[in-house]
């Protein structure tokens, strides 16, 4: 099989770095595209647009290059006067910060980022850290109602149907995390057990991150028969 | 070849025009409202055809004339580089081969001295011992995807894409030892930390790929690897039929891919999924034994699709990381090449249909070149065998990770006539399809057939004939019916109102009991549902008998808008936990799943059924 020959050729060539992206290709295709940038590169000019933003300190950040580039992150999109899941988030991302304890700030860092910058100004997301007691490692940030909502986008906190997308009682509860230097993200429920969610961004540790499935087999605190919540429905 | 490459610099062209146009209207800041007045957005919400604006369409890339996908800069997948289609033929994943002895032998309790990373002992080690032995090393390599576009550094088992096919037989266990070699950089997205679902095996839960059962990698030794133990037994061996099982649980077209929790749309993306059949003395591999499917591997070939995105101007796989609803690509590929052809014979083949995903719904229909539909049937659903063929003219629907094998009989073709596989389903975002079915032509041709002139024999079974094959499995009373109710709040995917944790067991299951399950979807969205270990039978769809694609064994469950579906299950013979998830792998990986274990003692969770 002719294919096979090609791939045990190409087997050799494994270790070719990552920039090159026209390696063996037939006549034509190397002048078509563009040599790869690094990926880091691409994702960062792709998802992380690096606005200036205001954190609830009155300092002033760039969103790549001070909050996300070479840490760990914990990210997710909030206003001061949600009545909805903000609150529940919020509350559940404390007990998230208690359990990391002094990681939060030193390698591990927290954003929540205001949906309505037009009101949340860096004092009102003061006192919103003061009133919820929030310790330091978390910041609250602000910034261009535009480039909010294009980082709001390009993060994806937004949803499919513009219905949802513009509903914003409806905003996400999901919250990114993530570890830029290695390329790792994805998200989890903002209302999920705390545990659980500390579990999950340990494994932007490294790869070596074992489950710790077995060691804590709990049942929640569901009731042994058929409970279950009011509903919501919310979509 | 001067032809094809005037014609990709025009669609090059229309495909620049088109973004072009697209930014200008995002520019613009044009409502919906304003693009309906200007004529150019239809009140369903698709863009007119007018050349510039849909430029995708027409060559067939994104599977109807929807396109409200646009990339405004602001995430979002962008329009892949134009390729020309049918000009690779398909691959065909290479058989696994097996090693004579591993080193170390397995061992019922994890190795962990010598590197494996299992946490339980295997249920079935000794009572079916494995008589086959296999090596598979997860890591990077350099394949092409079409020669229009450069090599792709894709994450593979064995090298290739699919990875390598397992073919396995009844009442011969085999052990993998599954080695993670991925390499130290992702190239952009995927986690180096795996666990291998086979899908769906009556396999114990210490081999199955549980989304929690992951393992890290080691890029330059083999000291990070992990034993999975497939008895490749029947369902009932060690419960209601002892001691070989029920031989009407018998499946065939398994697949198996990683698993890795929150990771696996991104791992599967990159190219972790492959083969696993299983034959045995009724369905033999053999046209002249048993049932008399066609023969394996010449006449019976397995096909695995995927739409993906590539990066336009570096013609990389592209992963939207941005991306909660459900990842659309718009590149068909099957079996890891972009729009392959394949040469057939005049006679009847077995087609393995398989959607790998991430999040499309395909309707598949045969086209001929006139732009009518080739009759074909159907004789297996989730790989399991129906009782007898359906044939069908309108096409079939496959959600992501269902499997649904196929007769196709060319005999009645001239050679040198082409057919082509087509996705007719209109599909404009990851909630799901919209369910009209585009006209012949104007969907997605992702595969073309090329009949051949040779002579050829065929022995296989006529399904026009009738055959049968397998019993729908008899049912005893069940000890319990829970319910399930799919839903979002606030962008959380909820079962029953709660939240995914890989430590919460939300029920348990008494072994060697059956059950009934009724799961019910919410609005806007469409859901291909999987549950681990068993296959389960339809009983009702929104309180009608299913079709008789449905009516056999099923693992995965199309959860439509409001859907409800009563399933029926036998958990036997083995213990431990699996999940129950959507396998759209995007709603996957944002925690629509859900925990159940199996054990001797069993609960009643999940039994409000109150709300229906």
């Amino acid at each position: 099989m002719p294919d096979m020959n090609r791939r045990k050729m190409l087997a050799t060539l494994a270790v070719a770095p990552l920039a090159v992206g026209v390696v063996g290709q037939t006549v034509g295709v190397e002048n078509k595209f563009k040599v790869a940038e690094s990926t880091r590169e691409k994702l960062r000019k792709r998802f992380f647009p690096n606005f200036e933003l205001t954190t609830h300190e009155g300092k002033t950040v760039h969103f790549y290059d001070d909050l996300i580039r070479d840490k760990i992150v914990v990210l997710n999109f909030m206003y001061v006067k949600c009545e909805g899941v903000c609150m529940p988030v919020t509350m559940n991302l404390k007990k998230v910060q208690k359990l990391l304890g002094d990681r939060v700030g030193r390698d591990i860092f927290m954003y929540s980022i205001t949906l309505k910058p037009e009101e949340d100004t860096p004092q009102a997301l003061k006192r919103y850290v003061r009133a919820h007691k929030i310790k330091p490692g978390w910041t609250f940030l602000t910034g261009k109602p535009d480039e909010i909502n294009t980082l709001r986008r390009s993060l994806g906190f937004k949803d499919a149907k513009t219905r949802l997308d513009q509903d914003l009682t409806n905003h996400t509860g999901m919250v990114k995390y993530g570890n830029e230097a290695r390329q790792w993200w994805a998200m989890f429920p903002g209302e999920a057990n705390a545990p659980w969610i500390v579990e999950c961004i340990s494994w932007m540790d490294g790869t070596d991150a074992q489950p710790v499935i077995q060691a804590t087999q709990k049942e929640s605190k569901r009731a042994e028969s058929g409970h279950r919540h009011s509903k919501t429905k919310k979509r | 070849m001067a032809n094809i490459s005037k014609r990709n610099r025009r669609r090059e062209r229309e495909v620049k025009n088109a973004s072009k146009n697209r930014r200008e209207i995002i520019a613009a800041r044009l409502s919906r409202r304003d693009l309906i007045k200007a004529g150019l957005l239809t009140s369903a919400g698709y863009l007119i055809h007018k050349k510039g604006l849909s430029a995708r369409a027409q060559w067939g890339g994104g599977g109807g004339d929807c396109d409200r996908r646009w990339w405004d800069g602001s995430g979002g997948a962008p329009v892949s580089p134009p390729t020309t289609p049918f000009v690779e033929p398909l691959f065909i994943p290479p058989i696994a081969q097996t090693v004579p002895a591993l080193n170390p032998a397995p061992t019922v309790a994890p190795n962990t001295a010598a590197g494996e990373q299992r946490t339980r002992n295997h249920q079935a080690l000794t009572t079916l011992p494995p008589v086959k032995f296999y090596e598979v090393h997860q890591r990077d390599q350099l394949l092409s995807v079409h020669p229009e576009l450069p090599l792709q550094r894709l994450w593979t088992f064995n090298g290739t894409v699919p990875g390598q096919t397992y073919v396995a037989r009844y009442g011969e266990p085999i052990l993998v030892r599954n080695y993670n070699n991925l390499p130290a950089d992702n190239g952009g997205f995927g986690l180096q930390s795996v666990s291998t679902h086979l899908h769906n095996g009556h396999t114990p839960s210490e081999s199955d790929g549980f989304p929690c059962d992951f393992f890290a990698s080691d890029p330059v030794g083999n000291t990070k690897w992990y034993d999975q133990h497939y008895p490749n037994v029947l369902a009932g061996f060690a419960s209601s039929h002892p001691p070989l099982g029920d031989i009407n649980e018998s499946m065939s077209t398994l697949w198996y891919h990683d698993h890795r929790v929150d990771f696996t749309a991104q791992n599967v993306y990159k190219g972790l999924a492959g083969f696993y059949l299983l034959f045995n003395q009724f369905d033999t591999g053999d046209e002249t034994t048993g049932f008399r499917l066609p023969s394996f591997p010449n006449f019976d070939i397995p096909m695995m699709f995927n739409d993906k995105n590539f990066d336009p101007d570096d013609g990389l796989l592209f992963f939207d990381l941005a991306n909660r609803d459900g990842i659309l690509g718009d590149k068909f590929l099957v079996n890891g090449k972009i729009q392959p052809f394949f040469e057939v014979k005049r006679r009847r083949y077995r087609f393995r249909w398989l959607n790998g995903g991430p999040s499309r719904f395909y309707r598949f229909y045969l086209t001929k070149s006139n732009l009518t539909n080739h009759p074909f049937w159907i004789i297996a659903n989730d790989g399991n065998l129906l009782k007898n063929p359906v044939q069908t003219t309108t096409g079939v629907m496959i959600s992501v990770a269902e499997r649904i094998d196929v007769i196709v009989d060319f005999s009645s073709f001239a050679a040198g006539s082409i057919i082509h596989i087509e996705n007719r389903l209109e599909q404009c975002d990851g909630a799901g399809p919209t369910n009209n079915i585009l006209p012949a032509g104007q969907g997605a041709k992702v595969l073309e057939f090329r009949v051949v002139s040779d002579a050829v024999t065929d022995n296989s079974v006529n399904p026009a004939t009738n055959p049968t094959f397998y019993q729908v499995p008899t049912r005893v009373a069940q000890r319990i019916t829970r319910c399930f109710e799919f839903d979002r709040r606030n962008g959380q995917w909820v079962i029953n109102d709660e939240l995914f944790d890989c430590n919460d067991v939300r029920f348990r299951v008494k072994r060697n009991t059956a059950e009934i399950w009724r799961l019910e979807g919410g609005f806007d969205w469409s859901h291909p549902i999987h549950i681990h270990f068993e296959e389960h039978q339809v009983l009702k769809r929104n309180g009608q008998t299913p079709t008789l694609i449905e009516r056999g064994r099923k693992d995965v469950i199309r959860l439509g808008e409001n859907d409800d579906v009563e399933i029926y299950f036998r958990f036997r013979d083995f213990t431990g936990r699996y999940p129950m998830h959507c396998h759209n792998t995007i709603h996957e990986d944002h925690a629509m799943m859900l925990r159940f274990d199996i054990d001797d003692v069993g609960n009643n969770n999940e039994n409000d059924c109150g709300h229906h």
